[in-house]
């Protein structure tokens, strides 16, 4: 008996224990792994700790809505500061799952690059969906129009197997001026013009899923020109000096964004740390490692020439670049995903 | 007596009992789960709550009455953010511009005098229309078959029955057909690949069959994912197959063998075939040869001794090794997703990309349900034909 009591009284006091330490528990910041979080932890993390001695602890995931949801739904579950994609920062946010956030306490709007500030997220990284080419077998900078003209460049195309992305770069093919885009695809005719610009090329596509096989694809001479994320290509070339182009104008941009998730139990240093995420002097350093596109816009010009050509927050690079309509996506990625499977089947 | 038998039950009860949680907690409880989304609707009913009580007894035809108007226009007043998000991504599922119609007439109905319930059917055209009013409807819940009806491309309509959901749609089901066409072609040439080997590796002696085992069992030790890519090498236009028949001279274009049904099967097949030779192997080891030396020695021809004897007995494997490859080939994901193009793509690719994708649970475990009621419909049909030609598959 006494023994039971004993065991009851030790196992609450470990709760009681437990529950003391996650109120006060360190700032936990969750993000992609691999090179991606290496670079943001030498340039941010690591830094931020030095300068003001909180404690931060490093977390990683896969992404998707379902994990934030279920990491706010039973209250604080040991994340505070995630790297989302703009599509979950999208639906976190309407669902109410992050916190909004107020720009002012992050060094204000015009701290960042245009695009970078959401009403609940601050960007953390910007990519592009580019078309690379391989410089061997087509002889100039192709455009989307030469990427669905089969005469001018014979030979396979990769796109990636989804609605996403490829809709836009048909019109855009066809076309259509960046600014109408999505308004020529919110009409049932711009979806049929874009499906049936597709058709034009159907014959000669292959479809990529994993970020990686577009770099494959070129490499074994699959196909000539290939959709592609600008930091796969940009490796390919630099380090493993493939005879690869990347086309800059006209591509898709899209940014990653921290979120604090509204069951974070340490919202001030949140808040501190996004702060110094947002300076110039941290942000310089985030390509050292992997060419991610940065939001702070004064750090646009501290970072070193060679590295700054291969961002996309390159002036050269982003003077005629799309962000990505991420409430046109989720409002239409059912209906457009159930199309594009029967397209792709036929 | 009967105590110690009842005693003796229980322990055996007990016995089991672990095993039996175990199964409860990490694949009925799970299955379970999943499975409920294929008709659990609940996205309407936490977000306007009165609204669907009205709707519930509405016929769904013509308009509803001026209750469910009255219901809508205070629901959509109280509704919070986040309910009015799900709710407009449950409602996309049919028609996209849900979103914009909920919205607009929130912010239209909280712009008006307090006190003062303007006429929805004035604030948008579109809730004078019955296709709207049908699509509320059949989001109703708490459960509803919209998600399956969805995954056989079918929709219920209140005024004319059940129809297309869309005009022509046969994506899923051509989806499903698509999974088994690929699904039985790979077990059958698995079977006819199989045999001949199995047969010959009966005979052998244990030396030789385990070394030659040995050949099978290296490969299946391999990640599936390596042995698909290794194909990708292999079949590419550039690759050692099609450069190997140009050299030679044999053809002038690259054949194409990936990313279309021939790449699918030639890697399935390779990827299942282990699966069809160890049941095939294992049951012709059992057969006492002598039989069919008996049968030739009582003036049977080859082929006759063979269908009536040799054949009946390894039935059983040949149902086994088929049986396995047919049902685990029905969920492969990653082989047809490297090799194959979009027309190849099987059902649990469509199932991954609702749940991790778009997520359409909904959508996606009702795929699932419809794979699960499939196969297991084919493997009591298979059961009872055979219990009927009097071979059990055990």
């Amino acid at each position: 008996m006494l023994n039971k009591t004993g065991l009851l009284a030790a196992s609450l006091l470990a709760c009681t224990v437990f529950a003391a330490g996650a109120s006060a528990r360190d700032l936990v910041i969750v993000s992609n792994g691999g090179t991606f979080q290496e670079a943001q932890s030498n340039a941010i993390f690591k830094p931020f700790e030095k300068k003001t001695g909180i404690k931060v602890v490093e977390d990683t995931w896969d992404n998707g809505i379902g994990v934030i949801r279920t990491k706010v739904e039973g209250g604080d579950s040991g994340w505070d500061i995630v790297n989302a994609e703009s599509e979950e920062l999208e639906i976190a946010c309407q669902e109410g799952l992050i916190l909004p956030l107020d720009i002012d306490k992050l060094g204000g709007k015009d701290n960042y690059v245009p695009g970078a500030v959401h009403k609940c997220g601050i960007g953390a990284a910007i990519y592009n969906h580019v078309l690379a080419y391989d410089k061997t077998r087509v002889s100039a900078v192709p455009t989307w129009a030469d990427f669905f003209d089969l005469k001018k460049y014979p030979g396979k195309r990769a796109l990636r197997a989804s609605p996403k992305t490829n809709l836009e770069f048909a019109l855009i093919a066809d076309g259509v001026p960046l600014s109408d885009v999505y308004k020529v695809l919110s009409t049932p005719e711009g979806v049929d013009r874009a499906f049936a610009k597709l058709d034009t090329i159907k014959s000669s596509l292959v479809f990529w899923t994993a970020g990686g096989q577009p770099m494959q694809l070129l490499s074994s001479g699959e196909v000539v020109m290939t959709s592609s994320f600008n930091g796969r290509v940009t490796n390919a070339i630099n380090k493993d000096h493939k005879p690869f182009g990347i086309v800059w104008d006209k591509s898709l941009q899209t940014a990653d964004s921290w979120v604090i998730l509204k069951t974070s139990p340490n919202v001030d240093k949140a808040y501190e740390l996004l702060k110094f995420a947002g300076e110039a002097e941290p942000q310089s350093h985030l390509p050292d490692v992997q060419p991610i596109g940065i939001t702070s816009a004064k750090a646009v010009g501290m970072i070193k020439p060679d590295l700054l050509a291969d961002l996309p927050t390159a002036p050269e690079n982003s003077r005629d670049v799309l962000q990505i309509d991420d409430a046109f996506w989720i409002d239409n990625i059912d209906a457009l995903t159930a199309r594009w499977a029967e397209w792709s089947a036929q | 007596m009967f105590k110690g038998q009842r005693g003796g039950l229980l322990r055996s009860y007990a016995l089991i009992a672990p095993l039996f949680l175990f199964l409860l907690a990490t694949f009925l409880l799970p299955v379970g789960m999943i499975l409920w989304r294929s008709v659990f609707d609940p996205e309407l009913r936490a977000a306007l709550p009165a609204t669907a009580v009205e709707l519930s007894s509405w016929s769904g035809q013509g308009l509803p009455p001026a209750a469910a108007y009255t219901a809508l226009a205070g629901d959509l007043r109280n509704v919070d953010g986040a309910s009015l998000a799900s709710l407009s991504r449950r409602l996309s599922y049919e028609n996209p511009g849900f979103r914009a119609l909920l919205q607009s007439t929130k912010r239209k109905l909280e712009a008006a005098p307090a006190g003062v319930t303007p006429d929805l059917a004035t604030l948008d055209p579109q809730w004078r229309a019955n296709s709207t009013w049908q699509a509320m409807k059949r989001a109703a819940g708490p459960v509803g078959t919209f998600h399956i009806l969805s995954a056989l491309d079918l929709r219920r309509n209140y005024e004319t029955g059940i129809g297309p959901a869309r005009p022509g749609a046969a994506l899923y089901r051509s989806i499903i057909l698509r999974t088994f066409a690929i699904a039985s072609t790979t077990a059958v040439l698995a079977l006819v690949l199989a045999f001949p080997l199995c047969a010959f590796l009966a005979r052998q002696s244990d030396r030789v069959r385990n070394l030659l085992l040995l050949m099978v069992l290296l490969p299946f030790w391999t990640s599936i994912l390596v042995r698909t890519t290794a194909w990708l090498a292999l079949l590419q236009d550039r690759g050692v197959i099609n450069t190997l028949l140009m050299e030679m001279g044999l053809i002038d274009q690259p054949m194409k063998l990936l990313y279309n049904r021939i790449g699918v099967i030639t890697a399935l097949v390779h990827v299942m075939l282990p699966f069809m030779i160890f049941p095939l192997l294992a049951s012709m080891r059992s057969i006492d040869p002598r039989l069919f030396r008996a049968a030739l020695s009582l003036g049977a021809t080859p082929l006759y001794a063979f269908r009536r004897v040799y054949l009946p007995q390894v039935m059983p494997g040949v149902m086994a090794g088929t049986l396995m490859v047919f049902v685990v080939t029905l969920g492969f994901y990653v082989t047809p997703m490297l090799v194959g193009g979009p027309g190849d793509q099987m059902i649990s690719y469509y199932i991954a990309l609702y749940t991790t994708g778009t997520l359409n649970w909904g959508l996606a475990s009702s795929l699932g349900l419809i794979l699960l009621v499939v196969t297991l419909l084919l493997y009591a049909v298979q059961n009872a034909l055979l219990r009927r030609s009097g071979v059990g598959v055990r």
